[in-house]
């Protein structure tokens, strides 16, 4: 009989900048099973939502995530502008896949550093970080701050880009790309990497699937999803761009497939600049009365993947219902299937390599009372619990119309 | 100057407690390290482990699960240690100050030294505050 060891990461380990516990339950050095837990970042952010204005949900979902914080707001902005029925301005849609874009090129450099500290190169995590310093500069000049913009509202955005703005930001996408060359070569050429990342943490097309993982990490895998692609929104049907995937699977595709999306983010911005000249100067918003009674869904392509928001109205001025789904809910689960078999420290880079953001995936789950210490729920329980509650729900809202 | 104050005057060891927090200014902390603001080369480091730190750094609103490993961790510390709040919701709460599952800022939790508010507060911003609270214990 072979005995397993438990290895706890975390939930306070110096790997991790965000807290979560992952127990790895080891044979030797091989990594024989895997588990979660979670919520040590929950913030209740859905509930909060339901007691803000919409006009304030922004700067809330915003802060779900403070590197995909574009994402969300995008997200919702979709939604409320599916249940309200908006069209909103070219210009808008064009400054909203600037920032978007601009989000996906500095978390992605963000990322390839954190890949490099995972696997003990710290030399790449120095580099990425000061490549994307610019980027935050950007990001500065346009909206004011480093990390959560505030650029979006329903029906628009709440400052322009103006055109005088846009040599510099040419300048710098042009020191960006170049400094993406040097990095994306020495990645791809480093023998190091290579053998520390290929054939390690392989997820095949058939487990994306089976798991419906999303982002960059299915494209690695082979599988052509992109919410910008599948269900276009914002300036993304106006340019020319193409989806980016590798076949291997494995840690080294999932780099390959961001660093490659970086160059596609720079010719999608460097389009919608072209776009952004052509329209007037000023035509940001359009005006928004009401939000009607009704239900609304928004996806927008995070860097991680495919960020779900779906809303539903009352008529009043806050949301009576507002769920979120991250990409990286879907994504951690993954790990059941690349992670064991691995080595312990290949497991590492294999966490890594989905991208995690843990502060997007908390999720609260109640299994026993505090106090008294009664009532375990098991899993039968609560997918029954989840029935009555979605029926109660479709009752509530007329869902079965 | 005291002996405590003695221990601060040279390279203080960071260690960084990330709360119930939206990961800002976990990245801004970690920018405060590498090649544009390089707080290394003034001998600060993160450290992966409380007992080596002269600093602790916490940041993000502290929720009901958090908290009793917040203050595990304070107790762990080695004493004297500086601890700093980070953020709006290190600070106060923040945007999060209404949610059920919220435990109270940091100062409500553990002693607090210095307060660094923002959202997130830029690089150059961390650096002026724990500047400024070496300066004050000399």
């Amino acid at each position: 009989m072979s005995r397993k060891t438990l290895i706890p990461i975390g939930p306070y380990h110096p790997l991790q900048e965000e807290p979560e516990l992952f127990k790895l339950y080891c044979d030797g050095e091989i990594v024989k099973d895997i588990q979660w837990v979670t919520g040590y970042n929950h913030r209740s952010i859905e509930k909060l939502s339901e007691s803000k204005t919409y006009e304030q949900v922004f700067f809330l979902v915003e802060r779900i995530c403070g590197i995909c914080s574009t994402s969300h707001p995008f997200a919702f902005a979709n939604a409320v502008e599916e249940i309200a029925g908006i069209e909103i301005t070219d210009r808008t849609k064009y400054i909203r896949s600037i920032i978007g874009e601009l989000e996906r090129i500095h978390s992605h450099l963000l990322w390839v550093g954190l890949a490099g500290h995972f696997l003990g190169y710290n030399t790449v995590f120095m580099w990425a970080w000061k490549y994307r310093e610019p980027v935050l500069d950007l990001f500065e000049m346009i909206t004011g701050n480093r990390n959560s913009y505030a650029m979006f509202r329903v029906g628009g955005v709440r400052r322009d880009i103006e055109n005088h703005k846009i040599a510099e930001i040419r300048r710098v996408l042009g020191e960006v790309k170049s400094k993406t060359d040097l990095l994306t070569g020495a990645v791809m050429d480093d023998p190091v990497i290579h053998a520390r990342t290929k054939g390690v943490g392989v997820l095949t097309r058939q487990d994306v699937i089976d798991y419906g993982a999303v982002g960059p990490t299915a494209r690695a895998s082979g599988v052509a999803i992109d919410v910008r692609k599948d269900d276009p929104y914002a300036a993304y049907p106006l340019v020319d761009w193409k989806v980016i995937t590798s076949e291997a699977g494995d840690v080294f595709a999932k780099a390959e497939v961001r660093l490659l999306e970086m160059y596609e983010s720079i010719s999608i911005i460097e389009q919608c600049l072209k776009g952004l000249e052509k329209e007037k100067e000023g035509e940001i918003n359009v005006k928004v009365t009401e939000i009607p009674e009704g239900m609304g869904n928004g996806r927008a392509e995070a860097p991680r993947g495919e960020v779900f928001h779906f809303v539903v109205s009352d008529g009043s001025n806050s949301p009576a219902r507002h769920k979120i789904r991250a990409p990286s809910y879907v994504n951690i689960a993954t790990f059941k299937k690349s992670c064991i078999g691995q080595t312990i420290a290949d497991a590492t880079i294999t966490l890594a390599g989905v991208d995690p953001c843990y502060c997007c995936t908390e999720r609260l789950a109640v299994v026993c009372d505090a106090h008294s210490g009664e009532k375990l729920m098991n899993a039968k329980e609560l997918i029954e619990r989840s029935a009555v509650r979605t029926a109660s729900l479709n009752k509530e809202f007329n869902c079965n119309k | 100057m005291g002996f405590k104050n003695y221990c601060f005057r040279k390279s203080l060891w960071v260690f960084h407690f990330g709360g119930a927090s939206c990961n800002n200014c976990d990245i801004e902390i970690l920018d405060c390290l590498t090649p544009r603001h390089d707080l290394e080369r003034f001998g600060i480091l993160l450290v992966g482990s409380i007992r080596h730190a002269d600093l602790l750094l916490v940041n993000g609103s502290i929720n009901k699960h958090d908290r009793e490993r917040l203050v595990e961790i304070y107790k762990q510390a080695p004493k004297p240690i500086l601890v700093v709040a980070i953020g709006a919701c290190g600070c106060t709460g923040g945007i999060f100050a209404d949610s059920i599952t919220f435990a109270g800022p940091v100062d409500k939790v553990i002693p607090v030294d210095a307060y660094i508010p923002g959202c997130p507060p830029k690089p150059e911003a961390i650096i002026a505050g724990i500047v400024k609270l070496v300066n004050k214990r000399r």
